[in-house]
């Protein structure tokens, strides 16, 4: 309504301003809508020949209602109001259609089946669209929709779009669009008949990443049956053969780029899963069995936060990650105070009390809960990936992941080293009867330690929670791969975390296609069993007086 | 004078004779009791009880073979499920090729699993399991060679505490997404089953049954006996130092590393034979067996029977199995948080176990007598 409201202004504006300026660009614009809402009263006709007409115009104006416009025509939802002649596009509703003006976007409601009549099309005109879209497409201002409609074209070619292209060609500007539009060219070129086009069109797939391309480059150089090749010129094969090595070389650089990156989102989840337990393990020297349950508490806290508030999915994950913290935290806070506390010093009992802790809170869950996986909704800003061209694509999910793992390290890492509670806390881990002889409450700051290391569990259990199924045996398949990472890294050490927790993510994923996934994971074990030999204190041991301690 | 003094070792231990004699003494009566004793009499003893009891045999020699280097060496082995789990493969694998071509392929060479992978020769490491000796041979020195590489490796190098446990426990989940694998020729996710016979004896009958019972208890026996010498002897002292001061005792001039090494080696093998003896009386070895949680519930039997007795081992085994058996079957729901509640409980209020109860009791009652006595000695003179 109000930029209805700014429409009339500008209108009435612009006729104030006319007499003052030449040729002011917004009664151009005012202009072309005139005529556009003419030309389109022209389409109620039931005459073909005069819609072509029409539809010719209406693709030569400039405007951003054009291409709505057009391929509704297309799909068979443009119509026009009975009563008044308006053009509508329409959604079929109960009983009758919901109608929109094509004009002005206004939401004109809904009518029944026969307030309304279809702009009918046959064959020459719905052929005559497709062509015409295309080309407003790739004519588009917008650099984007510039290169959808010239991926479009690659992946299904069509000769009749050759002029157009042609013409969008010369007049790109966009070095990425013009690549793609020449390509584009060059998919329907392949077929042509001259050879010197065909090696023009091989040469323009050069270096350009798209899986059609390659698919068809292959093709060309392949034999037939009979021994004969499938493109006769041997000029166009060898350049088919020399622009596919490229592109090879190319694909191989992209799957390592993607291997790697799967390296990382692998190891962002082992340093989710672990960095709480390099506080718990490394800074409190607790081993924590129940490290695996607080990350299931996570991420059933986050299921429960959806179940809180099932409209907004995508708030649930931001609401989901401080309400984790607190749960697994005050689970973390009430284990230590009740258990933990009695057995400082005694490392292998602790490892056992805590095991049955998680023995508890497992049970727990399947008891509350139910045995079964429960499914954590994903949002849809988490849900697609980033096509960076042909070859590579992100997917979200785990970019999200990777970035949420760095920041959980990084603000671990400043509460440790600049805060007060990170300087009481180191201070008590290095020297217990020193720190309290000055007056620090030990006992307090174990808790909120141990408290800490819980929460930043539960955290990464909102993360697990997008990534794998939630349900009761969700910690106990995280717990060993966490300590192996902390171990591995060496005790005590943020750092050494993070660089263990990459360097096995990225490890494994390179390992995994030659070794298969089950076969790296033991692989990968096995390693870890053969370093921790020859370096029992990790990559980034301690060093110092305290470390027997 | 002389005999007494070498049987001392036998001589002091008074409530392991105690429990010897009473495992003796259950597995005569009880097969007589299932054996000769009519089916609808009060005294029978079903083929069910028997084959539990056996069962929790077995796992009290497991037991047994972890107090061995936990309560006497200080090692935390979270990885004992693993040699258990070996020992129990090697008898498969000799029951499997008993079956011959009995299997539903009837292939007289491959069994069954590997005929359904389309396999077509047995893989080498599966020659000589058709010899009973060959595979009771391997029972004990495939978890042995395993235990001794992976400990040369860890003692040598000073893995110790709670890191040495850690890497245990890695090594049984290694081994078990191994085992889980088709391409190992163990079966795979179902492991080796539907054994027949084992020498000719069909396992279905009762009398291969109380057999294999009382095979169980004769090894828990022989087991305890090797354990309490070991213990008694002076490499049994070497052991207890290095448990309470491992440095001090490096620095006196012992290896320290070989003494470890040669208990988990002897520990090792004790769990296979272990294994070797569960699996026919429960007729299936799987990967399951290597899953990590198998290996830590080991360590609470033993915590909760009392850690450093070796009896005190026999009898958590049998007291948390018993339970297991009848709280899952009662009240399925409840076991985990027994069991939950158990680790903490006996690591919080029994750090001795029930053993260690029985003690302390024992103490305060010498101690109240000693100073009636005392009184009473006072008031006389």
């Amino acid at each position: 309504m109000i930029k209805q409201y700014w429409g009339v202004l500008l209108v009435l504006f612009s006729c104030l301003l006319s007499g003052l300026y030449a040729s002011p660009a917004w009664a151009e614009d005012a202009e072309a809508g005139a005529s556009l809402e003419s030309l389109l009263s022209e389409l109620t006709s039931s005459s073909f020949n005069k819609k072509a007409k029409a539809v010719e115009a209406i693709a030569a104006l400039d405007d951003e209602r054009v291409l709505p416009v057009l391929e509704a025509m297309l799909a068979g939802d443009l119509f026009y109001r009975k009563s008044d002649d308006k053009i509508v596009f329409t959604a079929s509703a109960e009983s009758g259609y919901q109608i929109t003006d094509a004009l002005t976007a206004e939401d004109l409601g809904a009518v029944g089946k026969r307030e309304v009549k279809k702009i009918s099309t046959n064959n020459r005109l719905r052929k005559q669209l497709r062509t015409q879209i295309a080309g407003y497409k790739l004519l588009s201002k917008k650099a984007e929709i510039r290169l959808a409609a010239a991926d479009d074209l690659i992946k299904t070619p069509s000769p009749e779009f050759l002029e157009v292209l042609q013409g969008a060609i010369k007049k790109e500007k966009d070095n990425s669009v013009l690549k793609a539009l020449k390509v584009a060219r060059a998919v329907i070129l392949l077929q042509s008949d001259n050879e010197v086009d065909r090696i023009q069109a091989v040469k323009d797939m050069d270096g350009f990443a798209n899986k059609h391309t390659m698919a068809m480059l292959t093709a060309l150089v392949q034999q037939n049956e009979d021994g004969s090749y499938v493109e006769s010129s041997e000029l166009v094969r060898e350049e088919a053969t020399s622009v596919l090595k490229g592109l090879k070389a190319m694909e191989t650089w992209y799957k390592f780029v993607e291997d790697l990156f799967f390296g990382f989102s692998l190891g962002s989840v082992l340093l989710l899963a672990a960095v709480g337990l390099a506080i718990t393990f490394g800074v409190m020297g607790v081993i924590n069995m129940a490290h695996g349950e607080m990350i299931m508490l996570g991420a059933y806290t986050t299921y429960v936060i959806q179940l809180i508030m099932p409209n907004q999915i995508g708030a649930s994950l931001i609401v989901a990650v401080p309400a984790a913290f607190l749960v697994s935290g005050l689970m973390g806070v009430i284990i230590e105070r009740t258990v933990i506390r009695h057995l400082y010093g005694r490392p292998l009992e602790t490892l056992l009390a805590t095991f049955g802790i998680s023995l508890i809170l497992q049970q727990l869950v399947r008891s509350v809960f139910s045995p079964l996986n429960r499914s954590v909704i994903t949002p849809d800003w988490m849900s697609g990936s980033w096509e960076l061209n042909g070859f590579l694509s992100l997917t979200y999910n785990r970019l999200y992941i990777i970035i949420f793992a760095l920041m959980v390290l990084f603000g671990l890492m400043l509460l440790l080293k600049k805060s007060f509670f990170g300087l009481q806390m180191r201070a008590v881990t290095q020297n217990r009867s020193m720190a309290s002889s000055m007056g620090i409450r030990t006992g307090w700051v174990d808790a909120m330690t141990f408290g800490l290391g819980s929460g930043i569990a539960g955290i990464a259990g909102v993360a697990l929670s997008q990534l794998t199924n939630v349900g009761p045996n969700l910690g106990q398949s995280y717990i060993i791969d966490s300590f192996l990472v902390v171990v591995f890294g060496g005790v005590g050490n943020l750092w050494g975390t993070f660089v263990a927790a990459m360097g096995l993510g990225i490890a494994n994923k390179f390992v995994e296609p030659m070794a298969g996934a089950v076969l790296a994971k033991i692989l990968i074990l096995v390693f870890i069993i053969l370093f921790i030999q020859r370096r029992p204190r990790g990559l980034f041991a301690i060093k110092g007086r305290f470390v027997e301690g | 004078m002389t005999s007494q003094s070498r049987l001392a070792w036998l001589m002091n231990d008074v409530a392991g004779r105690r429990l010897m004699a009473l495992i003796l003494a259950v597995i005569i009566i009880l097969p007589v009791l299932n054996l000769w004793v009519p089916k609808d009499s009060f005294f029978h003893v079903s083929s069910y009880t028997i084959g539990l009891l056996g069962k929790y045999l077995c796992y009290a020699l497991l037991a047994l073979a972890v107090d061995l280097i936990w309560g006497y060496c200080g090692i935390l082995s979270l990885g004992h499920g693993a040699f258990f789990a070996l020992g129990g493969y090697a008898m498969g694998m000799y029951m499997m090729r008993q079956i011959g071509d009995r299997g539903v392929y009837g292939n007289p060479l491959l069994p069954d699993f590997m005929v359904f992978l389309n396999w077509q020769e047995l893989p080498w490491y599966w020659y000589g399991f058709d010899n009973f000796f060959f595979a009771m041979v391997m029972v004990a020195l495939a978890p042995g060679i395993l235990a001794f590489v992976f400990g040369w490796l860890a003692f040598r190098s000073r893995v110790t505490g709670v890191y040495l446990s850690i890497i245990t426990q890695a090594m049984t989940y290694a081994l078990m997404l191994a085992f889980f694998r088709n391409d190992m020729g163990f079966g795979g996710n179902n492991g080796l089953t539907d054994f027949k016979d084992l020498l000719g004896f069909s396992l279905q009958k009762d009398t291969t049954k109380v057999a294999l019972f009382v095979c169980s208890g004769v090894a828990l026996i022989l087991g305890y006996l090797l354990c309490r010498y070991v213990v008694s002897s002076k490499l049994g002292r070497v052991l207890v130092s290095i448990r309470d001061a491992e440095s001090r005792t490096r620095f006196i001039g012992y290896r320290v590393e070989h003494y470890k090494l040669f208990v988990f080696v002897l520990s090792a093998m004790l769990a296979g034979v272990a294994g070797a003896l569960y699996v026919p009386q429960v007729g299936i070895i799987n990967p399951g067996e290597f899953s990590p949680i198998n290996s830590i519930e080991i360590i609470i039997w033993v915590a909760v029977g009392g850690r450093g007795f070796l009896y005190g081992a026999i009898i958590g085994a049998v007291l948390v199995n018993y339970g297991k058996t009848f709280f899952t079957g009662a009240f399925p729901e409840i076991w985990l948080f027994m069991l939950g509640g158990l680790f903490v409980v006996s690591t919080l209020f029994l750090p001795q176990g029930v053993v260690g109860i029985v003690q302390q009791w024992k103490d305060k009652r010498a101690e109240k007598k000693a100073l009636q006595a005392g009184a009473s000695g006072e008031v006389a003179s």
